[in-house]
């Protein structure tokens, strides 16, 4: 050693974050990087491929329970007459947003175990793992979103001052996915059918949130029925269809209600707000705990 | 124990660890949920237990012992993928994260990409990686290969990377897990250049194998574990008798080792005087001289001076002819045919000479010299691993060896 005796310094096992943010930062980003970069390799069409899927389900949602089956029909509207306008931006927005929270859930639940021969062989923050399927379903994303905007303008959505909200609700749903990604990834390791479960659960949510089914469709049910307002409570609850409904709002048209508007009042989705933090909370934890003895439990 | 003492590279102080093993595993939600009690059951394995040791700095450790015996784990413990569950680690310097060469290497990506991917791993920020990325390159010598996928690399050049990029980050301890098992015999000869390279530039490295050919060539101290526990710490030569006294439940025979340890307790050149060692080994050509380079058709002789410790009746006396790669050519031993090397007394210096005719192809040799009591000639009084080597010089057809061989076509 030329400068002397380094630093002595203790070892400890692994952990969630490895104690320092700057190397987790960089190492998420490349492996998200790493992984994007190897998804359009050697592929002529690249990007298109990832465009394919959500474009199709589009169409084929679009086909079937707007033209054929005439859900969300501009009578449906109930207190929120003109709430179907731009009925293809707000169901592609909502496909788009549930794609990525669909890609960086699924594709967290099995990461860590995925990835085996790296946690046993080399010290490393273990939370870059699923967080790096979080940011490269985020750079999916953020493609999308372009081809959203585009089909929007197309539409005759105009520009409006809410689009500010967007880095909101964006952050919003990248904050929820990541909570679940943690936890999924972190229980996956000791059960094996979450990864079954978790699929169901997100056909569940699909038609639990604003994307075929719009809020003011399911507003004018609930209306017109009187009784099941517990189940719409818990409906509203779900912190996608907050975020889903504002999107939806803000971004494409004001005629459709926010969410405070559609449940009369700011407490419940407050509280889906705080089931996400909550979310949050829970799953770092469970990672964290699980980080130390993720390499001798796989 | 206070911090490690000045010019230590990794010290484990009584460390210990113990893996869970539920009597039932039970992976899946469902049947968690009908058992919840269950499965809080649990086997202990105490993979390590009491382990301390203290390695210098540039020190070549080894770590060996069968399969099971806990060497992985510690490497695990030491490296920090595992934590431990009593007492304590601590390293002094840059310890790369690798215990593998080439983890994490991914083959549909180029040369580049792995190397700042590994550089980010190892804690590099992305900024330092890149402009590391130059040296790493350079050192591998793979220059106008660094934007080719590493599917298409050779083997060769796969561990030039691997290697390059584990000590890309001055990283002074490296921790290196059974390498030598993987890859096929060239690689394994590329993995040899590099450690020595390694051990020429004093990085303190780790080294966990169950090939005590590999330890004893390599490693300064070796720690033998067995069942988590520490059996042995000291020179490898010594590691090396006390595993293959585990494996085959036979220490190879040590005459002196017994009496002259109690009477010459503290006098170091005593005992040394009293054991059976070689003190030279050498080629010698036709006319008796020695030589480091024959060709090819000109007879040869492999010859060592051996010091007897003991007396000895029909000692075995015998030298091996290996390759760079250690396949064994030749072995050539003093009780072929039945013949009888006579009787010889305690202190009495011997040469061998073994006489052969050169059929070898062009390359070079190592000649490993020993002394076995009477017997199998199993039981090595003295051993030199690649004591001498020769450079043949001639052709290289293809083959090992350069038998003459008499060509006859006829026509029918």
């Amino acid at each position: 050693m030329s400068d002397g005796a380094p630093a002595v310094h203790r070892v400890h096992g692994p952990s969630a974050l490895g104690g320092d943010l700057r190397r987790f930062w960089a190492l998420t980003f490349t492996l998200a990087r790493t992984e994007f970069k190897l998804r359009f390799y050697g592929s002529v069409l690249g990007y298109v491929w990832t465009l394919v899927r959500p474009l199709l389900l589009f169409g084929v949602l679009w086909v079937v329970f707007t033209v054929i089956a005439n859900v969300n029909h501009s009578g449906a509207g109930g207190r929120f007459p003109g709430a179907e306008q731009f009925r293809g931006a707000q169901l592609l927005a909502s496909i788009i947003l549930f794609t990525f929270f669909t890609e960086a859930t699924g594709g967290a639940v099995r990461s860590v175990v995925d990835r085996e021969g790296l946690v046993r062989k080399v010290r490393f923050p273990r939370l870059a793992i699923p967080m790096s399927i979080v940011l490269l379903a985020l750079f999916n994303l953020c493609l999308n979103l372009i081809v959203v905007f585009i089909f929007a303008l197309a539409e005759g959505v105009r520009p409006q001052l809410s689009w500010l909200e967007l880095p909101l609700l964006l952050g919003v749903l990248i904050f929820f996915a990541a909570g679940v990604a943690m936890l999924l990834s972190a229980l996956f390791v000791h059960f094996r059918d979450i990864q079954p479960i978790w699929e169901v659960v997100l056909q569940v949510l699909m038609y639990a949130s604003p994307i075929i089914i719009s809020l003011p469709t399911v507003l004018a049910y609930v209306e017109s029925h009187h009784n099941p307002h517990a189940v719409f409570k818990v409906y509203m609850l779900n912190p996608l269809v907050t975020i889903f409904q504002q999107f939806r709002h803000a971004i494409i048209t004001h005629a459709t209600p926010t969410p405070m508007e559609a449940v009369g009042g700011w407490g419940i989705p407050i509280a889906s707000m705080v089931l996400v933090v909550a979310v949050f909370v829970v799953g770092f934890a469970v990672f964290n705990r699980a980080a130390t003895r993720i390499a001798e439990n796989l | 124990m206070a911090a490690p003492a000045a010019g230590t590279a990794i010290s484990v102080d009584h460390v210990g660890k113990t893996f869970r093993l539920p009597r039932q595993r039970y992976s899946t939600l469902k049947e968690r949920a009908l058992n919840p009690r269950r499965s809080r059951v649990f086997d202990e394995l105490h993979a390590l237990e009491d382990i301390s040791l203290e390695i210098a700095d540039g020190e070549f450790f080894g770590i060996v012992g069968r399969n099971g015996s806990g060497k992985s784990t510690l490497l695990k413990c030491i490296a920090g993928i595992y934590g431990v569950d009593r007492g304590r680690i601590a390293i002094a310097g840059r310890l790369s994260p690798f215990i593998e060469l080439g983890v994490g290497f991914n083959m549909d990506l180029t040369a580049r990409d792995n190397v700042v991917i590994n550089a980010i791993m190892l804690g590099l920020s992305r900024r330092e990686a890149h402009a590391r990325f130059d040296q790493v390159i350079e050192f591998a010598e793979l220059g106008e290969f660094i934007d080719l996928k590493l599917k298409n690399y050779s083997s060769g050049m796969l561990v030039r990377l691997a290697f390059a990029t584990a000590i890309q980050v001055d990283a002074d301890i490296l921790l290196i897990d059974e390498v030598l098992a993987v890859g096929d015999a060239a690689f394994q000869q590329k993995c040899f250049e590099q450690f020595f390279r390694l051990k020429r530039e004093r990085k303190t490295i780790v080294f966990v194998s169950h090939d005590m050919y590999s330890v004893e060539r390599f490693c300064d101290r070796a720690v033998l574990l067995e069942r988590g526990r520490m059996v042995q710490l000291g020179a490898p030569h010594d590691i090396g008798r006390a595993y293959h006294k585990l494996n085959f439940g036979q220490l190879p025979h040590e005459p002196s080792q017994g009496g002259s340890r109690d009477s010459a307790a503290g006098e170091g050149e005593a005992e040394t005087e009293a054991r059976t060692r070689i003190a030279d080994a050498w080629f010698e050509d036709v006319n008796g001289t020695r030589v480091t380079s024959a060709d090819q058709e000109e007879p040869l002789a492999m010859c060592f001076e051996a010091c007897l410790g003991v007396d000895l009746a029909d000692p075995v006396f015998a030298a091996t002819l290996r390759t760079e790669l250690g396949h064994t050519i030749l072995v050539a031993r003093s009780d072929h045919g039945g013949a009888s090397s006579g009787s010889f007394a305690a202190g009495e210096r011997v040469i061998a000479r073994f006489d052969m005719p050169n059929w070898l192809t062009a390359s070079r040799y190592m000649m490993t010299p020993s002394v076995a009591a009477a017997g199998t000639g199993a039981n090595a009084l003295a051993l030199v691993e690649d004591m001498a080597s020769i450079h043949v010089l001639g052709h290289a057809r293809g083959g090992i060896l350069e038998m003459p061989v008499d060509v006859r076509i006829e026509r029918l």
